[in-house]
């Protein structure tokens, strides 16, 4: 007989989640109603920065339907929302979950409405009188930072929140005559994550014990959970986070907000279930937006080619307040951490400003930073080989890391080990028959062509060791995995993550059944939800597969010990008799079968055939911890026309060469690099959240900011590379952003490839058709 | 037109799912909401409210049409359909085959909006191209599919169904 049990990791395992989203049986937390629930509306700040003056809300009270109107003189002793961090020079804000005396933008909690039904709580806001004495906006990072600009929050003096400089070798740097450098000013406009099912949150109360469950359209349900106990003072045993079917997060679902802390303490309050849907114009303008970055960057090489310096200025725009629990660390120092990119480059010096502006917080958005920091790198790269003459791909592989120098520590002190840099290179220009490129001139033609290349790497699956924002005080490294048979003999697996689109129920029961040797089918995972698992923080930061999945590894083998120590026991053998698949464990030598149903039967129900000592519960909890994590990298190339009479873009080819480490599932792997690949497409062309000088979102519908569709996206070429296995025990990478962050570069380099001849260079995101015009137009001149 | 005080209900009758309802309802409510939190029918997603998303699609006399930018008045002795009236149909177990074997969905919050438009091309009987289906499909929005599973899904029910054997 086989050894082995049945092989699940590696297939095309269909989805479990999918028969029931296909009926529209998905349970989203809007789709939740308990008997008796009111309904929340927020009125918000129409003005960006402004001392409010007076709030009457006498007229809306009396309406038929409203059962309160509460500002923040309703929430005395709830403290404001503060984001810790260990980081020198960062200065945590104060968020007041409704204002206090100041708004600090368009779109801020000023007074929530308790009524009826939405309907009835939107006539109420129209009876609101809000006076609001304007102060003067800041909106954008440059003017923030001037010594007379307006101070957003007077108790930090300053409107730099965090501020760090990054070295690493030579810093005075000797610029004699034989180096030659290329420098730019990239800049990258602010993005909604917009996931489909907007954020939402109910609270339940169950009067009896007290207790409250809140269900949130959570990313994070563990933090939640853990940040509402300590904000609220509420004893960890009174609340439980649940986050259900979840319509997608990128980010935007994964930090607290104030309407999820208002929905509890108004819970509380009416002792009746409290219901908040927000609706895509809140959405667009109260979830976390990222990306708004400016990086001055300069590259220094030798005339050989060979990259020496990497020098910049980053200033992230990080919006009003300092997200909870990121920090306003997170993007802009990650745009720094990862500028180097896979090169090889001796010195480094990059300074990071954290800057406050009168716009929404920003948190974290599919990629955090590193879309934006491969943006500028494999730009300035691309110009770097035009002064150089050097082919791009050719300039890219003579300075890339070579398996020989792992580990190599790059200049911000990440550490790139075991990763397929070159291979992945290689194996896209094979695939997108790179030669065939090199004599395109798009002078004379009607359609523009241009090829672009983007190679970057990431730290995924991160353990505890690292923060996944710089100085966090929170344990992300870490995940707890449980793995029960019961008396039927069916399966259940308990992990503190939490699933939003990413078919974690059908990846981790693949790992499951097949390290110990179970039915997949009789394996139920459980997730996104608190009352499971003490200690969990939730799905983000490329993590869940790579943790969890590790983890699920370790709570399975051990498992299986137990079982093969009762088998052993039942069929009067040696241990190393034992062969566990497919949910039976046989004797070898006899071909003796019984299935876990009888085993669990043994152990549970009858108390004859095992001794008391083996009678113990099938069980078995582990926690995981990778310590490091583990370098995820890709090489993306685009191939991009541009209608030289309309302008208009188009994607013809695209090809993405990952190296994920060992795949569990790869119709899910393809699935998040087509996925993260369009919301790349949308950044790098469409999507822009535009605030006017006086802090007003210009793109607060989906008909103005503009989401990729069925015509925008094309087909996309995968190449996976098994090649370079990390330390983790499932020897799994992360690869939930990866997608995102290496699109966004390559289309900007296709673009600008495309108008070459025309000497224009694309530095600033979303080039959209019209800003290709103008700056044709104005390239021309 | 006549015209209604906002405070009187009025009385709708009409098919859902193919079975008869009468209801009161406020002048003012969306088919969305009406759908979702007056018939229990929670299958009718919301993403935008605005008319672009394609979440809320439903099948109006036949036709697909987007439920946010309709009331619920308006129904009155029409014919509705929505995602929970086609979920069991033996006619598109093809369907639901290919999207799930294409991964044509993550978060699942997008799909039954894209179901009802993919059924109503299919109904179309016509063998479409990938550039016409993309065509077709372009005011569905999916966030997290990149809709490449979707595009080969719907491309692959279509051509076994409506190729033309050439013998
Ligand atoms: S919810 Fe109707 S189109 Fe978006
Ligand atoms: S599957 Fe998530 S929006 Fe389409």
């Amino acid at each position: 007989m086989n050894d082995e049990s049945k092989k699940y990791i590696g297939k095309n395992v269909l989805r479990f989640e999918d028969d029931r989203l296909l009926s529209g049986k998905g349970v989203y937390t809007s789709d939740l109603n308990f008997p008796d629930q009111l309904h929340l509306c927020f009125l918000r700040s129409d003005t960006a920065h402004g001392k409010i003056r007076s709030i009457n809300k006498d007229k809306a009270e009396k309406l038929k339907g409203i059962y309160g109107i509460f500002t923040h003189e309703d929430f005395k002793d709830v403290p404001p929302i503060k984001s810790p961090s260990r980081m020198k020079n960062y200065y945590a804000t104060n968020q007041n979950i409704l204002c206090v005396d100041k708004v600090r933008y368009v779109g801020e909690p000023i007074a929530v409405i308790v009524a009826d039904n939405r309907y009835i709580a939107e006539d109420a806001i129209e009876l609101v009188d809000v006076e609001i004495e304007n102060l003067e906006p800041v909106i954008n990072v440059k003017d923030s930072i001037k010594s007379n600009s307006a101070i957003l929050h007077n108790e930090i003096k300053s409107n730099t929140i965090l501020e760090r400089t990054f070295n690493k070798g030579d810093i005075q740097f000797k610029r004699d005559e034989k180096i030659l450098s290329v420098k730019n000013n990239f800049s990258m406009t602010r993005k909604s994550p917009v996931s489909m099912e907007t954020r939402s949150y109910v609270c339940n109360i169950d009067k009896i014990n007290d207790a409250l469950t809140l269900y949130s359209s959570s990313q994070v349900p563990g933090v939640i959970k853990d940040a509402l106990c300590q904000f609220l003072k509420i004893p960890g045993n009174k609340l439980n986070v649940v986050a259900p079917d979840v319509g997608g997060g990128f980010g935007g679902k994964a930090s607290l907000y104030p309407e999820e802390i208002i929905t509890v303490l108004l819970c509380q309050k009416f002792k009746r279930p409290i219901k908040w849907i927000s609706d895509r114009f809140e959405d667009l303008m109260s979830t976390s937006q990222g990306f708004e970055e400016i990086m001055e960057v300069e590259l220094f090489f030798k005339s050989s080619g060979e990259f020496i310096g990497l020098f910049g200025n980053i200033f992230g725009d990080v919006g009003s307040y300092s997200i909870y629990p990121w920090t306003a660390a997170l993007e802009p120092m990650q745009v720094a951490g990862f500028l180097q990119g896979p090169y090889k480059i001796d010195n480094f010096n990059v300074n990071v400003k954290c800057v406050v502006t009168n716009k929404p917080p920003t948190g974290p958005y599919r990629g955090v930073g590193r879309p934006a920091a491969v943006f500028a790198i494999e730009r300035l790269i691309d110009i770097a080989s035009k002064k150089l003459k050097i082919d791009p791909a050719k300039l890219r592989l003579q300075n890339m890391i070579d398996k020989k120098d792992f580990p190599y520590k790059i200049g911000s002190g990440i550490v790139w080990d075991k990763a397929g840099f070159k291979n992945c290179l290689k194996s896209a220009l094979k695939i997108i028959k790179y030669k065939k490129f090199k004599k395109i001139n798009n002078k004379n033609n009607k359609n523009w062509i241009g090829i672009g290349i983007a190679s970057y790497g990431e730290l995924t699956g991160i353990g505890s060791k690292i923060s996944v924002a710089p100085g966090m005080p929170l344990n992300t490294g870490t995940e707890t995995g449980i793995i029960e048979i019961d008396a039927t003999g069916s399966i259940s697996a308990t992990f503190g993550i939490a699933s939003h689109g990413q078919g974690l129920e059908t990846t981790l029961a693949q790992i499951i059944a097949e390290m110990l040797g179970a039915k997949i089918e009789d394996i139920k995972i459980n997730q996104g939800n608190t009352s499971f698992i003490k200690h969990g923080t939730g799905t983000y930061a490329s993590r869940s597969a790579a943790i969890a999945g590790s983890v699920a590894i370790k709570s399975s083998k051990k498992l299986k010990q137990q079982i093969i120590k009762i088998a052993s026991h039942i069929f009067e053998t040696n241990k190393k008799n034992i062969h566990v698949n497919e949910g039976f464990i046989f004797e070898k030598n006899t071909n003796k079968k019984i299935s876990f149903h009888e085993l669990a039967r043994a152990v549970y129900s009858d108390m004859e055939t095992l001794p008391i000592k083996l009678r113990k519960p099938l069980i078995a909890l582990e926690t995981y911890d990778p310590i490091f994590g583990a370098t995820t990298t890709a090489t993306h190339i685009a191939v991009v026309e541009i209608d030289s009479e309309t302008y208009k873009i188009k994607i013809r080819d695209y090809v993405v060469s990952e190296d994920c480490g060992k795949v569990i599932n790869p119709m899910i792997v393809d699935g998040q690099v087509h996925g993260g690949v369009a919301q790349g497409i949308g950044a790098a062309l469409y999507e822009e959240l535009r605030y006017d000088e006086s802090g007003q979102l210009q793109t607060a519908t989906l008909a103005d900011y503009l989401l990729p569709t069925t015509c925008e996206v094309p087909n996309i070429k995968i190449e996976h590379i098994e090649k370079f296995l990390p330390d983790n025990l499932g020897k799994f990478k992360g690869m939930g952003e990866g997608g995102t962050i290496g699109s966004v570069a390559a289309i900007a380099n296709a673009v600008s490839n495309a108008i070459s001849h025309l000497n224009i260079e694309i530095t600033e995101l979303p080039i959209s058709r019209d800003k290709l015009y103008n700056l044709i137009k104005s390239g021309a001149k | 037109m006549e015209l209604h005080n906002s405070e009187n209900k009025l009385n709708i009758k009409f098919k859902l799912n193919n079975k008869f309802v009468e209801k009161k309802v406020e002048p003012r409510l969306l088919l969305s909401d009406f759908l979702r939190n007056n018939c229990g029918l929670t299958g009718t997603h919301v993403g935008c409210e605005h008319g672009i998303c394609g979440a809320c699609t439903i099948l109006f006399n036949g036709n697909p049409i987007r439920s946010c930018l309709m009331l619920a008045a308006q129904v009155k002795n029409s014919h509705i359909v929505t995602i929970e009236g086609v979920a069991n149909k033996d006619e598109y177990k093809d369907l639901r085959q290919a999207l799930k074997k294409h991964h044509a969905l993550q978060c699942g919050y997008c799909t039954p909006g894209f179901f009802i438009t993919i059924i109503s091309l299919l109904n179309e009987k016509v063998n479409y191209s990938e550039t016409d289906i993309r065509k077709k499909l372009s005011g569905n929005i999916c966030r997290c599919t990149g809709y490449t599973g979707i595009i080969l899904a719907v491309s692959e029910v279509i051509k076994k169904r409506y190729t033309k054997e050439i013998s």
